[in-house]
């Protein structure tokens, strides 16, 4: 693996540049995961506040759940959640098209056609999940918090500017940055592993599965594991 | 067989070729010519290495050791802008077809042509993919997707695709695995078509005994990793060897 992500740095620098692959794909990575994303953000922002409120009103501190779930969700639950369906989405489709090129001597075709596939499949797609990925989730917070702010309707009237304001009072930029930064590590998790596991696909069909679901596996661990450092290193700021 | 040839240029030499897979040795001091104009078949059994031959010739595999001579190049010592000249030179048809399931035909006939830094037009493109398509009677099918076409179809738009950079060698993987009787025998006869109209020297490998009687001009036998006995089809056929007879059985 450690090969994999150093031939991937090497071949990237190197020219030719794939352009129209990476925008293909940056299209079919990014673009099209965003109704998924958007969906489940949304349920995810009107689900945690409304999970929130009989405690918070227990507690009399009800005028507190924007901020609470501006925070939660900005520095947290967007970034996490939005890269778990991201991984799930983009991690298996990658395993599953590479292995599936791989065993269907697609790969070796693209060779002998005077292609690099390293550089046109796992390059491409990998810059393409971890540049898209960081926007998703800012897109997928948004959501999510205009779902928090329909949930906060239900139980009371409360105007948009004032949620906001009330969320934007306790949000400080070293929320927001780190939790952006390290959406680009989470992307680039999911693509690269994505693409080793097809890549390197083997027993026919068989494996084409098996690549698809450890894609899938490995870069939600892998992602726990990078949220883990990224909180640790948050910290030392 | 050997003498007439001599007088011939031989487009592919292979020399003393090895190639293992941890203990498996798949080509053991391995040696075939390819002569000009030529249509060679490598006949062996299932997993006796007849691919990764192939796949050596074209710099997909690696060898352990020994020359592979195309063209006049050794593809084993030259860099990657060469390897690439060599291979606009040399057509393959994947055992699979290897088509790119997301592509187009006309995009996958296009793909060859765009990546082989080809200075064409859209017009001289297109003329191309139009005449690889006609050459295997596929001209309807420009626009479709190659999950709607049948498995003899597939394996003749594959072949377009290879055709499309007018090589002077083509190599055949398995051209008729997977195929009915009357498929096989029409991409047999598109096979020879193709040989007689473009002039190719071919190496076709199989272990389909109908498509070595008629698509043989010159049979070379692999066995144990060797080139165990070559000669034309009846020659072989009337072979008193046990390991050759059992192919004609």
């Amino acid at each position: 693996m450690s090969r994999f992500i150093g031939r991937f740095f090497g071949e990237g620098v190197r020219p030719r540049y794939e352009f129209g692959e990476f925008f293909h794909q940056c299209f079919v990575i990014g673009y099209k995961s965003l109704p998924l994303i958007g969906l489940t953000a949304f349920i995810i922002g009107l689900v945690l506040t409304m999970q929130l409120h009989p405690t918070m009103v227990y507690y009399g501190i009800e005028a507190q759940i924007p901020a609470m779930v501006g925070i939660a969700i900005i520095r947290e639950i967007g970034p996490i959640v939005t890269s778990l369906i991201f991984a799930g989405k983009i991690g298996s489709s990658i395993g599953a098209e590479l292995g599936s090129m791989k065993v269907t001597e697609q790969i070796d075709a693209m060779e002998v056609s005077g292609t690099n596939p390293f550089k046109y499949l796992v390059v491409t797609r990998t810059l393409a999940a971890m540049l898209t990925l960081p926007f998703l989730v800012i897109i997928a917070d948004a959501i999510s918090l205009y779902g928090s702010f329909l949930g906060v309707n239900i139980y009371e009237n409360l105007s948009f500017h004032l949620f906001y304001e009330k969320i934007l009072d306790y949000l400080f930029f070293i929320d927001i940055v780190p939790a952006f930064i390290k959406t680009f590590f989470f992307g680039f998790a999911i693509g690269i592993i994505g693409c080793f596991k097809g890549y390197y696909s083997n027993k026919g069909t068989e494996g084409v599965g098996r690549s698809a679901n450890s894609a899938v596996v490995v870069s939600s661990v892998a992602i726990f594991i990078l949220d883990l450092i990224a909180v640790q290193i948050t910290d030392l700021l | 067989m050997k003498k007439s040839n001599d007088a011939l240029k031989s487009v592919i030499s292979i020399q003393h070729l090895y190639k293992s897979f941890g203990d498996n040795k798949v080509l053991d001091d391995f040696n075939l010519e390819l002569y000009q104009g030529e249509s060679l078949v490598v006949l062996g059994r299932s997993g006796s290495g007849k691919s990764v031959l192939i796949k050596c010739i074209i710099g997909l595999i690696t060898p352990d050791q020994g020359s592979i001579n195309v063209l006049g190049q050794d593809v084993l010592n030259i860099d990657k802008i060469e390897l690439d000249e060599i291979r606009t030179k040399v057509g393959f048809l994947f055992q699979s077809n290897a088509l790119y399931d997301s592509m187009t035909i006309r995009e996958n006939l296009e793909f060859p042509l765009r990546r082989h830094s080809i200075q064409l037009n859209q017009a001289e493109v297109d003329g191309l993919v139009m005449e690889a398509l006609e050459n295997v009677g596929l001209e309807h099918t420009v626009d479709k997707m190659p999950s709607e076409l049948s498995g003899g179809m597939r394996k003749r738009i594959a072949l377009a695709r290879t055709l499309i950079l007018k090589p002077e060698i083509m190599l055949y993987d398995e051209p008729t695995t997977g195929l009915d009787a009357i498929t096989s025998l029409e991409i047999i006869a598109l096979m020879k078509t193709i040989g007689e109209r473009y002039h190719t020297s071919s190496i076709i490998i199989t272990h389909d005994m109908k498509c070595v009687q008629l698509a043989a001009q010159r049979v070379a036998i692999l066995i144990d990793g060797k080139c165990y006995a070559e000669g034309t089809y009846e020659m072989l056929k009337q072979s008193a060897d046990e390991k050759i007879c059992q192919f004609f059985q």
